[in-house]
């Protein structure tokens, strides 16, 4: 190896390369039994690497979640009054009744996902990392947040609750993505 | 007739049990002396003969030794800290405050190792900037900058994923922010950020990844590039002087006196 400097450097690697080739090119002209042996030899190892590759990364990807339902219950409705806003701490979503009719938002901030908190005092939902704001409907306000809060699916059970699919993505101020009671 | 100490020390570097632990023996003959670094397992990666002005503090400020030794601090706290500390939910940040407030010494080990661990980012990045300013860098040690650059990756790794383990609100905000970071990646990102939290969340999984490349994958990686970064210094030809920096010129004039 020379330690001159890149130029050197480079026209070395261009004469390994050419020889290389070369002798890649005589290669295929005739193969010995030594030769032979020593690519089944190679072969079969870069086979058992690609496996062994493959196994470790299906072993580091769980099969089974021990991870909270998606879906929530949210209780009876009368629990919210109209024109309020509701965060569920634990399971990062907004329960909003307003005059249309409840609907949910995820209360998981857009940028690096950070719980947010509905501000009354500036009826604003604000993140407390890095100054994200929202409007009630999940609009963004000002960022560094990229999008606006994601509203969830949201309907009543046979009991009469509030069920949210925190899984389930809808239509912002869609008719169908709020719940008339 | 007493005899000094260094003459107790010549005797029993002249006994059996010392000549088979170390195999060279008396004498301090400049090739005894360079023996006795290259013979040993841990010292021969070093140079077995520094120019003395290389030693000098103004030369390299010590900023690498000083690294290498936080790190050996950080491996003699971290390994009683997990004698005490489960890494499971909830488990751990009982753990993290017993460590502080019931276990004896339990705070002070905690706390060096805290601050080691700021210590060694400080000085990783003061190394750095040292080694950059000086040239020293340059051609033939353009590889070891290179093996310095990843020792900068898993140190700021290891402080990441220390960052976790206590489990308080604190450590759960600061990985749910960077493991997003992660997912930031491009086409892979979401699959970095899954595998790196075996889920989806922030749980008992992660911890416990966390936990493992902490304490198991990224201190043994550290050590590999490490033994790499020293032997790469002998290969180069020693720690870097050029001939106009004011310490080689006032080292070569006490010299020439």
């Amino acid at each position: 190896m020379s330690r001159k400097g890149g130029e050197t450097w480079g026209i070395q690697m261009n004469l390994w390369w050419k020889k290389i080739m070369a002798e890649e090119t005589k290669k295929n002209e005739e193969v010995s039994r030594r030769e032979f042996f020593m690519r089944l030899g190679l072969g079969s190892l870069s086979i058992a690497a690609a496996g062994t590759a493959a196994f470790t990364y299906q072993y580091l990807e769980p099969n089974v979640l021990y991870e909270p339902s998606p879906v929530v219950n949210a209780g009876k409705p009368d629990r919210y009054p109209l024109d309020s806003v509701t965060l569920d701490v634990n399971n990062g979503i907004y329960i909003i009744h307003s005059q249309e009719g409840y609907f949910s938002l995820s209360a998981v901030c857009t940028h690096l996902g950070c719980l947010t908190a509905w501000k009354p005092e500036l009826n604003l939902i604000a993140c407390p990392c890095h100054g994200s704001k929202f409007e009630q409907n999940g609009k963004k306000i000002e960022g560094p947040a990229p999008r606006p809060l994601p509203w969830k699916r949201i309907w009543l059970n046979d009991d009469g609750d509030l069920l949210v699919d925190r899984s389930n993505d809808v239509a912002p101020l869609a008719r169908d993505s709020f719940v008339r009671v | 007739m007493a005899k000094t100490f260094d003459q107790y020390f010549d005797e029993l570097r002249g006994t059996r049990v010392w000549q088979s632990i170390f195999r060279s023996g008396t004498g301090s003959s400049t090739l005894k002396r360079a023996l006795s670094i290259q013979q040993n397992v841990f010292l021969h990666l070093f140079s077995t003969k520094v120019r003395v002005r290389m030693l000098s503090f103004s030369a390299t400020w010590y900023l690498g030794t000083l690294t290498l030794g936080t790190f050996i601090i950080l491996v003699a706290t971290g390994i009683p800290l997990m004698l005490y500390y489960h890494p499971s939910a909830p488990q751990a940040y009982a753990d993290t405050k017993d460590l502080q407030f019931v276990v004896s010494s339990g705070m002070f080990l905690r706390n060096l190792h805290r601050w080691s661990a700021h210590a060694m980012v400080f000085l990783v990045f003061a190394h750095m900037f040292k080694v950059f300013y000086r040239g020293a860098y340059r051609t033939p040690r353009e590889f070891n900058w290179v093996i310095g650059v990843v020792l900068l990756l898993i140190t700021l790794l290891l402080s990441y994923t220390g960052y976790l383990l206590p489990w308080d609100q604190l450590a759960y905000w600061a990985i749910t922010v960077g493991s997003n970071i992660a997912s930031a990646v491009p086409v892979m990102g979401d699959k970095i950020h899954f595998l790196l939290l075996g889920g989806n969340q922030v749980n008992a999984n992660a911890l416990l990844r966390f936990y493992v490349l902490h304490c198991m994958i990224l201190p043994l990686t550290a050590m590999f590039f490490v033994a790499i970064h020293f032997w790469r210094i002998r290969k180069d030809g020693g720690l870097y002087a050029h001939s106009s920096e004011p310490s080689v010129l006032r080292a070569t004039a006490k010299e020439g006196q």
